[in-house]
């Protein structure tokens, strides 16, 4: 099986290769799949992501520790989002038109603080050691090659999973976006939930970011999400806001890029600018198959995404 | 306790005034910013807003490239105002701005090196479908299977990207450029050349024709049928469609029309101040706009102060990169917040601020 | 019987109006009190403080002699005050058991809570299955989901704000069984409704509210409905007189075999739906709310595509749009005044634009012409008597009545060969409601046909020359008005469609 191969990759090494592909947009995905839940539409994901990438990368590079730049990222993007949150829960600003704030201030940010910071190497992230484990055949490769953030990613989602569908919070959160009238008229706190969602949703997409500044990269340079966070915006729809659907979205995602990164490798005889596009046209067909299909009411989005909600009238 | 009271018309005076407000906060936080950057706040102000305008030597230089910058953002910006009147969310214009760029060069080069007086005008055809045709696929996707046309539109726009890059190095690169990656230089093939009209003004066809734009627009969406139903569909889609509104329709006709004009925007920049296509000859005109069709409003005069005011950062920027060492990041940054700020002002149009004592029930 | 709520000097003020003037209101323990009121005398206010859901400005109440002072729904339901909404406050996409387990604070496991609602619903008559989707279940269901979910909290007060306003005569009984007992068990019970004869044969005690007041409480069983509604209302509204008809014995508009999907998610399809109204006629249309009724007016004013035939004047409407059908004569007022016959941001004058274009000629070649849109809203304005600032202030700046007022004006004004309302005057207050039945039977004295579609069965009875249901999507066969009984159109409401009734039928215009 080892040496079995595919166009030249070994396909355990390209799998497992392809989880940490997938990993930044994964984990803006599943933050956005509960801002989107509770009746919320964040354009800003973007935004989210690079800040999180930018301020990840500075503060592992001054502190010397990953951990702590990916809880500035965390932090950084709960930050961004709670201005979302307040101008869109608060101040009724439009979702769309601030969502897209988000990330046009995002981008400008972002290039400003990780000015100095370019072509600079942050701090290793060390691999949880598995013993013999990892040293298995190609079982070691597909299971115990990662770092913690991958299996944390994964408990993450199984997480959002038991939330929505066994929690009662969980409960709530989907009966907001569902209704939110009809929740407030039941003693919901519909703003302050959705606020809750905001937050998560933005420590999510930030820790996404310096995922990829700080692991999959890494590196800093400017705009390098290039388009992750609408990537992620995509999944969410891809994956009917479930969050298994939506990690097998993230994973194909995630396959396509490294093929067609490695195919460039290869130096095979098709333009590498058209292959660089392919990760964006599969998500555009992947949007175009999965809206087409027209679906059941549960795999439908939240009745009230997007929708202002104001509880004076 | 503060409270928001919903108030029953909106207040005219709001609608002019948030607007001001915005950017008179956006100052104030910015020089707080550059002031953390250990720039003096007050001159990095007064080299931003005022230096471009007024400075005895600088201003020859700047004021004619306001409008240089004006003329594409004010131009991508009513198209997409028109869209968003109807909650039709083009975010792709940058996209639509490179292949209209493409698809007008590649005419223009077509006929390399004959001099004839019809290169230009089929250039400016090609501009606008190129960009109407990258405008067109987000729209028949949505209207066609429901995909959402702000992600489809947005991934197009890398998609566009890749494309120059892939067309700058290959098929419509300078044959006698020795090598180097980018197109001819239409400044200097004067059959497809967009010059200054008036020497030192910074005046192009470019910028007559948004002229003209804005005016058709402000028609448009004051007298014309067009108008009354882009604005119905933003405000109520249900009414629009009682009304006989054809939703696929108006949905094509928005995406079109912003794509043509965010590709004539395009097509007035190669053949003019950018002169060549190259891989970085977008530079993010097509995001700005977007804040530009926000702060002005979404109206067609609104759009033109925007747009100059835009461009007059964009021109502020450069010299403060020159004069004080202003990381050119800060401008895009800038930008944002200005526009943070506008929509956090925006209720003060439609909410009351009032002040109520809590009563014991 | 013991006292069981007491509500003394309740206020609330909105900007502009005074809601709830010094509200006193008392209910005793198992005790059926009617709360009644029309639309926008401040009923809704009323028990919207009760519930929890807003603060009084002043005045104070007591539940069981203790002092009641609810700063949610939730410490009004821990409290023992449970409400059934009129529009249901449920989530369509979830299910039954979820749907009840939101309203409750302390719920059990999933399994348990499922064999207390069967046990529950057993127990009153509320058959539902747990695991069924709400947006799959019928208004009635839904209803039965909704006093479920309050039940499950075992409440001492129970409100009810209008819950027979979307059931059929029948579902109406069964409610009224369901209550009673509920009532033998000690609970008390808020009745909010405006429906005379059912308070009359419910409750014991009213209260009537008007302007935000209270008028009068009283035994409404020893009140005449006529009483009732004159404390009710105030002063004596005379009825709607019928004018003298035009009578054309040609079809004006006439439909055959149509059939067309739910036009929402949740709504009806329309099966082989036969009617025609003839000049000078007014065809009404009964039925509770969901039946089909929006389909109906979707499908005759062109925003839905149907199958069969649809006639106007002889000529084939099902593949004309909607503009078309206009320019023809055919002009139709859907329900949602707000968002579909008008757009709330919009002025006067640009919401008589979004209808009037064709007949009236306010454009041509696509240019606007703005001054004629602006005379012709005035005229309306002034001709409907609608109480606006202007023709420049926004529509959703209007009263419901005023907005109404001007909806149907406008299309009026329009002088249609043929007129479709959908439910005219839901939501209106009285006197706005009397000048438009006025208008619409003036209208059909010009020689208009109309076709009016209405949950209010006296209004119907009130204005029209013959009467069809509509249930479940089928349309029974009209008959003359002065031919037809309320109990009979209460059967064919339920669906019970009796040998004698929608058999042999020939339409004679009245």
């Amino acid at each position: 099986m080892r040496d079995v191969e595919f166009l030249g990759i070994n396909p355990a090494v390209f799998l497992s290769t392809m989880v940490v592909a997938a990993m930044p947009v994964l984990l803006a995905a599943m933050g956005e799949l509960i801002v989107e839940k509770s009746g919320v539409l964040n354009l800003g994901v973007e935004g989210l992501m690079i800040i999180g990438a930018v301020c990840g990368f500075i503060v592992s590079v001054e502190t010397g520790s990953p951990v702590a730049g990916l809880l500035g990222a965390l932090l950084a993007g709960a930050i961004l989002a709670g201005i979302f949150g307040l101008l869109t829960q608060y101040f009724h600003a439009s979702q769309v038109a601030t969502g897209l704030a988000l990330t046009l201030f995002g981008l400008g940010l972002s290039a400003l603080l990780g000015q100095s910071y370019t072509g600079i190497r942050p701090p290793d992230f060390s691999i949880p050691n598995f013993g013999v484990l990892s040293e298995l055949p190609v079982i070691g490769i597909l299971l115990f090659s990662y770092d913690f953030l991958v299996y944390f990613s994964l408990a993450l989602v199984v997480g959002i999973w038991w939330f929505l569908n066994h929690s009662r919070t969980g409960l709530a959160l989907r009966a907001i976006g569902e209704n939110h009238n009809a929740a407030h008229s039941l003693g919901y706190h519909v703003i302050r939930v959705r606020l809750v969602a905001i937050l998560f949703g933005g420590a999510c997409g930030g820790l996404g970011g310096a995922y990829l500044a700080l692991i999959r990269v890494p590196q800093w340079t400017e705009g390098m999400t290039a388009g992750a966070g609408w990537i992620a915006l995509a999944l969410v729809v891809f994956g009917s806001w479930r969050p298994f659907r939506v990690v097998l979205g993230a994973f194909l995602f995630g396959g396509v890029t490294l093929l067609q990164l490695n195919l460039q490798a290869l130096g095979i005889a098709i333009n590498p600018a058209y292959l660089s596009m392919t990760p964006y046209i599969v998500t555009i067909a992947a949007l175009v198959v999965i809206s087409g299909m027209g679906s059941h009411a549960s795999l439908r989005a939240p009745a009230c995404l997007g929708k202002p909600f104001d509880a004076t009238k | 306790m503060l409270q928001l009271e919903p108030r029953l018309e909106n207040s005219r005076v709001w609608i002019i005034a948030t607007p001001v407000i915005a950017v008179l906060c956006t100052i104030i936080a910015g020089g707080a910013m550059f002031a953390l950057l250990g720039i003096n706040p007050v001159q990095a102000t007064q080299t931003i807003f005022w230096a471009p305008l007024f400075d005895p030597e600088l201003s020859a230089y700047a004021r004619p490239q306001i409008l240089v910058k004006a003329a594409p953002l004010i131009l991508i910006a009513i198209g997409l105002s028109i869209g968003f009147r109807a909650n039709i969310w083009n975010i792709g214009a940058e996209g639509q701005y490179v292949m209209g760029a493409i698809a007008a060069g590649a005419v223009g080069l077509a006929f390399y090196p004959l001099d004839a007086w019809y290169i230009f005008p089929l250039m400016f055809v090609a501009g606008l479908v190129g960009g109407a045709a990258w405008g067109f696929i987000p729209a028949m996707l949505k209207t066609r299977f429901g995909a959402n046309e702000i992600l489809v539109s947005l991934m197009l726009v890398y998609v566009a990207e890749h494309f120059l890059a892939s067309v700058s190095l290959g098929f419509l690169r300078n044959p006698d450029g020795s090598g180097f990656p980018g197109s001819r230089n239409f400044q200097q093939y004067e059959s497809a050349a967009n010059p200054e009209l008036i020497a030192g003004t910074g005046i192009h066809l470019g910028v007559i024709f948004a002229i003209f734009v804005v005016a058709l627009a402000y028609a448009l969406i004051r007298f014309h049928r067009f108008g009354y139903q882009v604005n119905l569909t933003g405000k109520s889609l249900r009414a629009a469609r009682f009304s006989g509104v054809n939703p696929t329709k108006l949905t094509i006709a928005c995406l079109c029309l912003s794509g043509a004009l965010a590709g004539l925007a395009g097509m007035f920049e190669l053949t003019g101040p950018a002169g060549q296509l190259t891989i970085d000859f977008n530079v993010g005109y097509g995001f700005t706009a977007i804040i530009v069709a926000f702060l002005g409003r979404l109206h067609p005069i609104g759009i033109t102060a925007a747009g100059l005011l835009m461009a007059l950062t964009y021109i502020g920027g450069e010299l403060g990169q020159f004069m004080l060492n202003l990381p050119s990041a800060a401008i895009q940054a800038f930008q944002g917040m200005l526009l943070f700020f506008l929509l956090s002002l925006e209720f003060l149009t439609t909410y009351r601020i009032r002040f109520k004592l809590k009563r014991d029930a | 019987m013991a006292r069981f709520f007491d509500a003394e000097q309740i206020s609330k003020t909105y900007p502009g109006v005074k809601a709830n003037d010094q509200i006193k209101l008392s209910i005793d323990a198992g005790e059926i009190h009617a709360l009644l009121g029309e639309n926008g005398s401040g009923k809704s206010t009323l028990v919207k403080i009760i519930y929890g859901l807003l603060p009084p400005d002043e005045g104070k109440m007591l539940l069981n002699g203790q002092r009641y002072r609810p700063q949610s729904p939730r410490q009004a339901r821990a409290e023992g005050v449970a409400m059934v909404f009129q529009h249901f406050s449920l989530f369509e996409a979830l299910t039954v058991a979820e749907n009840i387990e939101l309203g409750m604070d302390d719920p059990p496991s999933r399994n348990k809570l499922e064999a207390t609602i069967d046990q529950i619903g057993q127990r009153y008559r509320l058959p539902i299955l747990p695991r069924r989707i709400v947006g799959d279940l019928s208004v009635g269901e839904r209803q039965r989901v909704e006093i479920i979910r309050c039940l499950m909290q075992n409440p001492k007060l129970l409100i009810m704000d209008e819950p027979t306003s979307v059931l059929t005569p029948q579902e109406a009984d069964q409610l009224f069984e369901t209550l009673n007992e509920l009532s033998h068990e000690g609970t008390s019970i808020l009745y909010i409704s405006h429906k005379l004869e059912e308070i009359r044969n419910l409750c014991t005690r009213a209260t009537i509210l008007r302007l935000g007041k209270v008028v009068n409480v009283c035994n409404p069983k020893s009140k005449s409905a006529q009483e009732l509604a004159e404390l009710m209302v105030g002063t004596n509204f005379a009825t709607a007189s019928k004018g003298s008809t035009v009578k054309g014995s040609e079809p004006l508009l006439c439909a055959e075999n149509l059939s067309c999907g739910a036009v929402t998610e949740f709504g009806v399809s329309l099966s082989d739906v036969n009617f025609e109204v003839k000049k000078g006629e007014i065809l009404g249309i009964a039925g509770v709310a969901g039946n089909g009724q929006e389909e109906l007016a979707a499908v005759i004013a062109g925003e839905a595509k149907a199958t069969g035939s649809l006639r106007f004047k002889g000529s084939d409407l099902l593949h004309k749009r909607i503009t078309e059908r206009r320019e023809l004569g055919l002009l139709t007022a859907p329900e949602e005044r707000l968002g579909h016959s008008a757009a709330s941001e919009m002025s006067l004058t640009e919401n008589a634009f979004l209808t009037a274009d064709q007949r009236m000629a306010l454009s041509s070649s696509g240019v606007i012409d703005w001054k004629k849109t602006k005379d012709f809203t005035r005229s309306v304005i002034s001709q409907f008597d609608v109480r606006a600032t202007g023709a420049d202030s926004p529509a959703r700046a209007l009263s419901g009545g005023n907005l109404q007022k001007f909806v149907i004006g406008r299309e009026i004004a329009q002088k249609p060969e043929a007129l479709v309302v959908n439910q005219p005057t839901w939501g209106v207050d009285a006197a706005a409601a009397a000048i438009i039945r006025q208008a619409l039977i003036d209208l059909a004295s010009k020689g208009a046909a109309v076709l009016v579609i209405s949950q209010d069965l006296d209004e119907l009875l009130e204005i029209s020359s013959s009467i069809a249901v509509l249930n479940l999507g089928q349309l029974s066969a009209a008959k003359n008005t002065d031919e037809i009984t309320r109990n009979e159109i209460g059967l064919l409401m339920g669906g019970v469609h009796g040998p004698t009734v929608g058999s042999e039928t020939t339409v004679v215009a009245a």
